[in-house]
């Protein structure tokens, strides 16, 4: 028997584990809001399972004892043997955590197990194992003879909402056997006066018995459905004991989740970040079966209007001059038509980086103590694959700061009327040829006041120069700029808005911030669609090609001689809607010779970068590209004021000009 | 020439090229291809001995000219000037001298150090020197000749101001 290499497969296992994971966190935290939809510990059990057998099968031993545990945790909570309480999720999730940081480790060829994934293991058993106890006594009266069943219903309120309905439900407990009604009351929650009854709220509550040797589990069976919509203790009437429906946690194990919790939630998170990074790596992609058809009839159309060009070419005269126009037009259709459809396949929904943030909002709300309803939209919204991997770290940075610093703790909110609970708002959409993503807090919004003490004690501005609130805003992004007070573990790790903003904009896009005291504040980043393809402007500087983006184009004109000025004899500007903007030539910023000097006889193309605006001197404009980006860096290096080349039409390398280095680098050599 | 099957075998084969009258080897194995010397795109603040960039088959490839990387005279290109394009851990990069002569089987053991020459012969980029049919040729180190960091070092430092920057 040949020995399969089972290593080729590991990546694939790695992989599907880290998405199993993923789907795990989010079901662990739809429970722990309150979800009480059954399919969710199913998929939180199907993904422990198959984790468990990839690991066995792969040899990763430890991976598997620890998954092994937790599965049989899980499997009672699917048998309904354990109840989900905030304690379990907790524990269940710290697993997540544990689990991620395994097979990280394990991929790095590192022993997979550490005293934290061994004490979260015992503790597991623990639980496993101490229920296992309780569940055998609790069950004795399930195989004893019952008479029948005492239930004690309790509708909440929302119970109609859910689409429950108590007289089904009575329905069927009849089936079962003679129901008889006790007692009928009214609930707590009814409100006081009749008119305040909200006729879309249940405040009714039952006391019931079920005659007959009824089974315990299709009792069950029918308040399947109900869990949290309702209240309900089930007694058997003919059991000497009673076997409250679900049971409490057990207290052997009680201690133990009441240590866990003990435990600081920051060793966790750290280990997120760090296998969040791990798989982005990882060289493949998942592409849905719609996009490999369109690509496929896509290569049809094209193999079509090849052979119809086939066609023309074989016997042609001038007659068929029109139909080869269109044959080529069809060709370009085609070939855009299909680089559209293969870029597509890059493009994945923002959703998969959304995901992350329930976690993440979940446990910064416990440590700060503030309360934070998190809100997603838009999270279909699709981005190129290297952009989505890469625009994470960011909108964690801002989210932390958005839950750290905008939001206020309840009592403030309360004191400044508004709901104790603070809302976190992400939200991705198309804005042009860019996928915008806010990510908008309700919160005291950015402190004017500290923010310009802040910026005058570093220098950034002198002191007593008015700015508008824009300009304070702006403020935040500069290098070294951080206004915690205190630096807690969350912010204040010298990283700043500094980084945040030039990681959005080592990704072609930008960031900016908008805000209003005592209302909140709202960041903005704009990215391209697509990190492959841009639209750009060809243009002529001496010998050399240069690519200016489209996107940042603001108009190109023709400069006279006598409409530039010359500021304290140095940089040269000029007035462009009523404003005054710096040219910068770009033959002297990237050094090309034989380019035209006189700025009267080349063109000048205004391009804005974060709201600047400049004009760059160019010899001539040669016509619209698009360009296929290519690294520099892949053979070479970074050029500052060059973000990549591509290929034109005659096969030389044309660079692709960043506007924003080059602003950048005409400011230095001005400064110089 | 691409194919050398033999690398188990203890000669190592050198493709040789002349530079300034001088004659130079390269490792085969790092070989990529040899192609004749067409235009390239300039690359702004880049170092004067670097040309530029070519598009070679899609990737965008970094071309030095090695008479100025060595200090030498430019020379007009010619008919035989030729471009050597090769790899080192996935690095491709052109290295344009005055003509390819041959391959040669260079025993290791006749390798010899490269002399100190002090500070006016820049030999950071030599791996050593052998003997081939009575004439000397100078072994390239190509890795040494890719990084980056030697390239910026090299393009704005006078030659006295070198070893300073090497020890530093």
């Amino acid at each position: 028997m040949a020995a399969v290499d089972l290593t080729q497969f590991h990546k694939t296992f790695f992989e599907e584990s880290l998405e199993g994971l993923d789907a795990m966190e989010a079901a662990l935290l739809a429970l722990d809001s309150g979800s009480t939809d059954h399919e969710l510990v199913h998929t939180i059990f199907r993904a422990a399972h198959s984790i468990k057998g990839g690991a066995a099968t792969f040899g990763f031993a430890d991976v598997a004892a620890f998954t092994h545990v937790a599965e049989s945790l899980l499997e009672e909570v699917r048998s309904e043997r354990r109840v989900v309480d905030a304690a379990l999720t907790d524990l269940l999730l710290r697993s997540v955590d544990c689990m991620r940081a395994m097979l990280d480790r394990t991929a790095q060829g590192l022993p997979a197990a550490d005293a934290t994934s061994e004490s979260l293991r015992v503790e597991l058993a623990q639980l496993v194992e101490g229920e296992v106890a309780a569940v055998a006594v609790a069950s004795k009266p399930k195989s004893a003879a019952v008479a029948g069943w005492d239930i004690r219903f309790v509708a909440m309120p929302h119970l109609l909402q859910t689409g429950n309905e108590p007289l089904r439900l009575f329905r069927e407990l009849q089936q079962l056997g003679r129901l008889e009604v006790l007692r009928a009351f009214i609930t707590d929650a009814a409100p006081a006066e009749f008119a305040a009854i909200d006729p879309g709220q249940c405040y009714l509550g039952w006391e019931l018995r079920l005659h007959g040797a009824v089974a315990r589990a299709d009792l069950d069976a029918v308040f399947e459905w109900l869990d949290g919509d309702c209240e309900l203790a089930i007694t058997a009437l003919a059991a000497p004991q009673e076997a409250a429906a679900p049971a409490p946690v057990p207290a052997a194990a009680a201690p133990a989740v009441a240590a866990s919790t003990a435990v600081p939630a920051a060793a966790p998170a750290g280990a997120r970040e760090g296998s969040a990074s791990g798989p982005a790596d990882g060289g493949s992609i998942r592409v849905g079966i719609d996009k490999v058809d369109a690509l496929i009839d896509m290569m049809g159309e094209l193999v079509i209007t090849q052979s119809m060009l086939n066609d023309i070419g074989t016997n042609f005269d001038v007659s068929q001059l029109e139909r080869l126009r269109e044959g080529l037009a069809q060709l370009e259709r085609n070939t855009r038509e299909l680089q559209d459809s293969v870029m597509r396949i890059r493009m994945l929904p923002i959703g998969s980086v959304f995901n992350r943030f329930p976690r993440l909002v979940r446990d910064l709300e416990r440590k700060l103590g503030k309360q934070v309803r998190l809100e997603l939209q838009g999270e279909q919204t699709e981005l190129d694959k290297t952009v989505l991997e890469k625009i994470g770290d960011p909108m964690v940075h801002l989210v932390r700061n958005a839950i750290d610093h905008g939001l206020e703790v309840p009592e403030q909110r309360r004191a400044a009327g508004k709901p104790e609970t603070g809302t976190l708002t992400l939200d991705a959409h198309h804005e042009g040829g860019n996928i915008v993503v806010r990510i908008s807090d309700d919160g005291a919004g950015l402190n004017r006041e500290r923010i310009l003490a802040k910026a005058v004690e570093r220098g950034l501005v002198p002191a007593g120069q008015q700015l508008s609130d824009d300009e304070v805003a702006e403020l935040i992004f500069q290098p070294g700029f951080s206004t915690a007070a205190v630096a807690t573990d969350l912010s204040g790790r010298g990283v700043g808005m500094d980084v945040v903003r030039r990681n959005v904009r080592d990704l072609g896009g930008t960031v900016g911030v908008k805000s209003v005291a005592g209302k909140g504040s709202v960041f903005t980043i704009a990215l391209p669609l697509t990190l492959a393809i841009i639209d750009g402007l060809v243009t002529a500087v001496g010998e050399e090609r240069y690519i200016v983006p489209l996107i940042s184009i603001v108009e190109s004109l023709r400069l006279g001689a006598d409409t530039v000025r010359r500021i304290a004899g140095g940089g040269e500007v000029f007035q462009f809607r009523g404003e005054y903007l710096p040219i910068i030539r770009l033959h002297r910023a990237f050094g090309c010779t034989d380019a035209i000097a006189e700025i009267e006889r080349g063109i000048v193309v205004v391009v804005e970068d974060e709201g600047q605006r400049v004009g760059l001197l160019v010899d001539e404009l040669l016509g619209q590209q698009q360009a296929v980006i290519k690294s520099l860096e892949k053979h070479y290096e970074r050029v500052q004021g060059v973000s990549g080349a591509t290929i034109v039409s005659d096969g030389s390398v044309a660079l692709i000009v960043d506007v924003g280095g080059v602003v950048r680098l005409g400011r230095r050599v001005k400064a110089a | 020439m691409h194919e050398n099957t033999a690398d188990t075998a203890p000669a190592v084969q050198q493709l040789t090229f002349s530079l300034a009258g001088e004659e130079y080897g390269v490792d085969i194995l790092s070989v990529r291809e040899i192609r004749g010397w067409t235009r390239v795109t300039r690359i702004p603040q880049a170092p004067e001995h670097l040309l530029g960039v070519l598009n070679l088959r899609g990737a965008i490839v970094p071309v030095m000219d090695l008479r100025l990387r060595f200090g030498l005279e430019r020379e007009d290109y010619g008919d035989a000037t030729v471009m050597i394009v090769v790899a080192v851990a996935d690095r491709l990069f052109g290295i344009v001298v005055d003509s390819v002569s041959d391959v040669v089987d260079i025993d290791p053991a006749a390798i010899k150090p490269v002399p100190d020459m002090g500070a006016i012969v820049d030999t950071r980029y030599l791996k050593g020197l052998a003997t081939h049919v009575e004439r000397m040729v100078m072994l390239l180190d190509v890795e040494k000749l890719m990084r980056p960091e030697d390239v910026d070092a090299l393009g704005t430092a006078l030659p006295e101001v070198r070893n300073v920057e090497v020890s530093a």
